[in-house]
């Protein structure tokens, strides 16, 4: 369970937040929106630990994040803005050495039909460099395919994304909510996932959340 | 764990062989600095035998300083630093990897480069020897020191020239140590003594390079 306690971030001079806490639970999806600059990314990269905040804590299963370090990283999965993913590999090389990264030991074959699920049949072998944003984009989302993170945590995920990708991606959150998961994420898209009932955080006027 | 080493190592080794270009330039640019030396000095044997080590050792520390500056930006820029820093593993031991992976194409064939054109200088087969040996223990040594500067310097404007300045101070025991060691050897002193420390300064740069690299990473990613 996460727990987020009085966080206040402070960027340049600029205030974005204050006094802003919620938690998340197995099973839950909590939608953070808000306009551009209102401090989504900022506040999503404080939860993954990549960022202090200069006031509150953050909990894991009540332990604060930055003494659980490595216990807590290997719980959680980030997709930011940058795919991170690098040009001149081939995406079953990326999605490899990702997953060696995240403690996860993936085969070659599991590495084909994750990419493979994820739409880029055809496009295992070639450099990303040569890819599409949207392909880009999706070789970086087949690491939630394979990974064992309870938490994850994404930021835009759809930007790039076409329709059916669009789709499998919900499909693959809906997926992990149901397996107890939990999902952090902001999107500007119009998407069924965050329609109904869940968590919802609005940044930029006070910062409280509604179900 | 050693696996996740492993594999940031054949990565980056993986990543430099499909851009060739940045591992041929750093070698070029040593072995003309090199070279240029016995050019505007003329062909004084004895002169140049004197400075051979000197000369040497300043373009072998030169040229880490010019390769560097890429060591972290490229996975800075595509976020893969992003995930390095969130992967469950020590950031020391990915440090650690990346620098092995940068030595391997920075500093190595430096060291293979050495002694070819230490026949220019007429270095005698033992200072060669030597040579090669001192820049083996040392150019390791100058990749883990100057990863720190690296990492601290990331994302800044004019980081380059920063990262020399912030490393260059640093790396004076490397250089006093590398050079002195050829010279005793060439005047027949010995440079046992000299290579002791050099070891030294590379097994504790060794330990703790990657652990204050990897704390000015988390500083400078955020």
């Amino acid at each position: 369970m996460l727990e987020v306690v009085d966080l206040e971030c402070v960027r340049g001079d600029r205030r974005l937040f204050t006094n802003l806490s919620f938690s998340l639970s197995k099973g839950e999806l909590l939608y953070l929106y808000g306009h551009n600059g209102s401090g989504k990314t900022t506040l999503m990269r404080a939860v993954c630990g990549l960022l202090h905040p200069t006031e509150g804590e953050i909990r894991w299963d009540g332990e604060p994040i930055r003494e659980l370090s490595e216990e807590y990283t290997r719980e959680v999965l980030y997709i930011g803005h940058k795919n991170g993913i690098k040009d001149d590999l081939t995406a079953l090389e990326n999605l490899r050495i990702l997953s060696t990264l995240d403690g996860v030991h993936m085969t070659e074959e599991q590495a084909w039909d994750a990419l493979e699920r994820i739409g880029l049949r055809g496009f295992e072998d070639l450099p990303t460099t040569v890819l599409s944003q949207g392909q880009k984009r999706r070789v970086a989302l087949a690491r939630l395919l394979a990974h064992q993170a309870k938490l994850w945590i994404l930021d835009e995920p759809f930007t790039a994304l076409d329709r059916a990708a669009v789709e499998l991606l919900q499909q693959v959150i809906r997926e992990h909510l149901e397996q107890g998961g939990m999902a952090f994420l902001t999107t500007h898209q119009e998407v069924e996932l965050t329609e109904g009932q869940v968590k919802r955080l609005q940044l930029g006027e006070g910062g409280q959340v509604s179900v | 764990m050693f696996e996740t080493f492993l594999a940031i190592v054949r990565r980056d080794l993986i990543l430099a062989m499909r851009r060739r270009s940045d591992v041929l330039t750093i070698l070029f640019f040593f072995v003309i600095v090199v070279s240029l030396f016995p050019l505007g000095i003329g062909p004084e044997m004895n002169t140049l035998r004197l400075i051979a080590p000197g000369v040497v050792w300043v373009a072998a520390l030169l040229a880490s300083m010019l390769a560097l500056e890429r060591l972290f930006a490229i996975d800075y820029a595509d976020g893969a630093l992003e995930q390095m820093l969130l992967a469950p593993q020590p950031l020391s031991l990915l440090v650690l990897g990346k620098v092995t992976a940068h030595w391997l194409v920075t500093g190595l064939p430096v060291v293979l480069m050495a002694p070819v054109l230490g026949i220019q200088y007429d270095l005698s087969l033992d200072g060669l020897r030597v040579l090669v040996i001192t820049l083996l223990l040392g150019t390791p040594a100058l990749s883990l020191i100057g990863a720190i500067g690296a990492a601290l310097t990331l994302g800044l404007r004019g980081g380059g020239v920063l990262v020399s300045l912030l490393v260059l101070p640093l790396t004076i025991p490397v250089l006093i140590f590398g050079a002195g060691a050829v010279e005793a050897t060439v005047s027949g002193l010995g440079g046992e003594g000299h290579m002791s420390m050099l070891a030294a300064i590379l097994v504790l740069s060794m330990f703790f390079a990657p652990l204050a690299a990897a704390a000015a990473l988390r500083v400078s990613v955020e």
